[in-house]
């Protein structure tokens, strides 16, 4: 491997003889943080992760200590901490091994963050599916309590607090934060609308919550191993830490690799890293930040100007892995999910197949959202079947255009962006197709159905 | 019928407390109750609604709406294929086929004697390794069509 891989939140992810046991995190340096953490003041803590610039991991990429910072104080209600452990970003694998191979390291990084934002008590909500991880975590949390680590008087300091692991049930929507609050409250996960509801000041039972992703939540635990600013010297300014990019699809290796922000190209994960892609394949296209994220072609030219002013003229092996690079480049990082396709790809049906998701997954509160992924849906679905309309192209990013900001919550864009990004990058697949089948369909032969592979 | 054993009512009184608001325990009771009977019948949404001081339609509404919750009986292994891109990318649409023809049934069946029932899921976040199915609660990696075959020859003689 050219490049090699910076550790730091998966530093004992696969090493030979690491455990998920306590005594084995312990040997490792596990719960000195902590330790570290009952000595300082919570607002210390708080502006440490401040200085770090950790910006969260779940998704939207907001800085950790500037949510932490809108937390309403005054009211005097409780403070509630929950970790999202719902993981059901497409293309995003990273937390269950965390929580599978190293769960302590994400208590640590719980308890860290509860005593300095002076949490009442902690949640893990964890996606139902994850059988397994949640009897880990529930152990882990035993052996924690144990040691005094977490419940009453944590290491003697007078501060008490529990974790509470809270299983969902196989809707994605559970992952979006107020989504996810009105699950845990035992409701339907309707998305509430901010504002008011920003969880910050109106969260877990109309009380001050901070949702943070679990990532988000390790990193925490380094950034006070390691103080605020040297964290904010791995990556660069604005993009500091490490990312774990979980790679999937058309390479040779997929899987995880951790890397300082803006370490690698694209080019240099999926080539260098991944091991290219199968032979005598090409590039196509890659997902950079799960379904959500929009698309981005292998042939095209990415220019603009970044923050810092200066201009930049990428193609898609250029593009540095980092937030606001891939910002830059008209998508984003979201949960760090690569999908990469080869030529072997049909992008109609690549898209059909994330309509399906969407379709699948919309809570129904919006009609834009809940009429309008399904018939993204029945749009794409035909298309792959062979039964397309002449005008179905013009359909489609008429419909996605009307979802767009007209929703509760971000599920909207989450569904539209797809659409809108392959029709924008890959128009002339879609109108091909869609004229040629509508050309045949208007003769005398019956539809023809298509054998599809994705959809 | 008694809605749950004693063990799982003993858990049930040591979780409801730990939440700051009973209705919170919604899930977690539901899921209690599918772990022993396999799915949630009316009388159980009734006994969570009753346990938590809500009415039925407050539990109702949760049990259908979480994919995870069933309604009726299934077979003896419930088997999910994720059916998501990276998966679908990895051959997922031909592994679900094989499934159907060794068990039998189309999707969101159980198989006519009773062995499992078939079901196309979302990402089960394990993208790497597609395609990617899950029997009960164990997940298996990279199934391909002789994969899912095996698997099904497994469950046959009982040894999965
Ligand atoms: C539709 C939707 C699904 C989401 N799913 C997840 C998820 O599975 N896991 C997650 O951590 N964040 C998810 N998010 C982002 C959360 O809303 C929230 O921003 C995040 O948990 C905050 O944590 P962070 O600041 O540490 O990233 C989702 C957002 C949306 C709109
Ligand atoms: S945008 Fe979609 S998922 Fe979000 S609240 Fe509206 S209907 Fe629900
Ligand atoms: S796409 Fe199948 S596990 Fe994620």
């Amino acid at each position: 491997m050219a490049i090699k891989e910076h550790r730091l939140i998966f530093k004992n992810i696969d090493v030979e003889g690491y455990t998920n046991d306590i005594a084995c995190y312990e040997k490792n340096g596990g719960y000195a943080d902590l330790k570290k953490a009952i000595g300082m003041k919570p607002e210390e803590i708080c502006s440490e992760v401040m200085d770090s610039g950790v910006r969260g991991r779940g998704g939207a990429g907001f800085p950790a200590g500037m949510k932490w910072k809108f937390l309403d104080r005054k009211s005097g209600k409780p403070i509630y901490l929950v970790c999202n452990a719902d993981e059901s970003e497409p293309g995003t694998f990273k937390d269950r091994q965390i929580i599978h191979k190293d769960p302590h390291q994400l208590i640590e990084g719980m308890m860290i963050a509860a005593y300095a934002i002076q949490a009442k008590l902690a949640f893990i909500y964890i996606r139902g599916e994850f059988f397994e991880g949640a009897r880990i975590l529930e152990r882990a949390i035993e052996e924690a309590r144990e040691k005094g680590y977490l419940g009453d008087d944590i290491l003697g300091s007078g501060y008490s607090c529990d974790i509470l692991i809270h299983r969902g049930a196989g809707a994605y929507i559970c992952g979006e934060e107020t989504g996810l609050i009105e699950s845990l409250e035992g409701k339907r996960p309707y998305p509430r609308i901010k504002p008011p509801y920003f969880p910050a000041a109106l969260g877990l039972y109309q009380c001050p919550t901070i949702v943070n992703n679990v990532e988000t939540l390790c990193d925490v635990k380094h950034v006070v191993n390691m103080g605020g600013k040297a964290f904010s010297e791995i990556g660069t300014p604005g993009n500091t830490g490490t990312r774990i990019w979980c790679v999937s699809g058309h390479v040779q290796k997929p899987g995880y690799y951790e890397f300082p922000c803006a370490a690698l190209t694209l080019g240099e994960l999926i080539y260098d890293v991944c091991g290219g892609l199968l032979p005598g394949r090409s590039l196509k296209a890659v997902i950079p930040g799960g379904s959500s994220s929009k698309v981005l072609r292998a042939d095209e030219r990415f220019t603009g100007k970044l923050k810092d002013g200066s201009e930049f003229d990428w193609g898609i092996e250029d593009i540095p892995m980092d937030f606001d690079s891939l910002m830059a480049a008209g998508s984003m990082s979201g949960s760090g999910g690569v999908i990469v396709m080869d030529d072997t790809t049909d992008m109609v049906e690549a898209l059909a197949n994330i309509n399906s998701f969407y379709a699948h997954e919309s809570c129904g509160q919006c009609t834009p959202c809940r009429e309008g992924v399904q018939w993204m849906k029945k749009v794409t679905g035909r298309m792959s079947r062979g039964e397309a309309r002449m005008e179905d192209v013009e359909l489609l990013r008429s419909i996605a255009g009307q979802i767009e900001g007209r929703t509760i919550c971000a599920f909207g864009e989450a569904a539209s962006w797809p659409v809108q990004s392959f029709l924008a990058k890959f128009n002339d697949e879609f109108v091909a197709k869609a004229k040629q089948q509508a050309e045949r369909n208007a003769g005398s032969e019956a539809p023809q159905a298509l054998e599809t592979t994705l959809i | 019928m008694a809605i749950l054993n004693d063990e799982n009512l003993a858990k049930v009184d040591k979780l409801v407390p730990k939440y700051p608001e009973k209705r919170s325990a919604t899930l977690p009771l539901l899921h209690l109750i599918q772990e022993e009977h396999g799915y949630i019948s009316n009388e159980a949404v009734e006994w969570v609604a009753e346990r938590l001081d809500l009415s039925p339609i407050n539990v109702y509404e949760v049990v259908t709406f979480y994919p995870m919750f069933k309604q009726k009986p299934g077979g003896k292994y419930a088997v999910k294929v994720c059916r998501t891109l990276s998966c679908a990318l990895g051959g997922a649409y031909k592994t679900c086929k094989a499934f159907e023809e060794a068990l039998g049934c189309g999707l969101d069946q159980t198989s006519e004697d009773k062995l499992a029932s078939l079901e196309f899921v979302e990402c089960h976040a394990n993208c790497g390794r597609a395609p990617v199915v899950m029997v009960d609660e164990q997940m298996f990696e990279g199934v391909d069509e002789n994969g899912a075959r095996k698997l099904v020859e497994k469950m046959r003689e009982g040894t999965l």
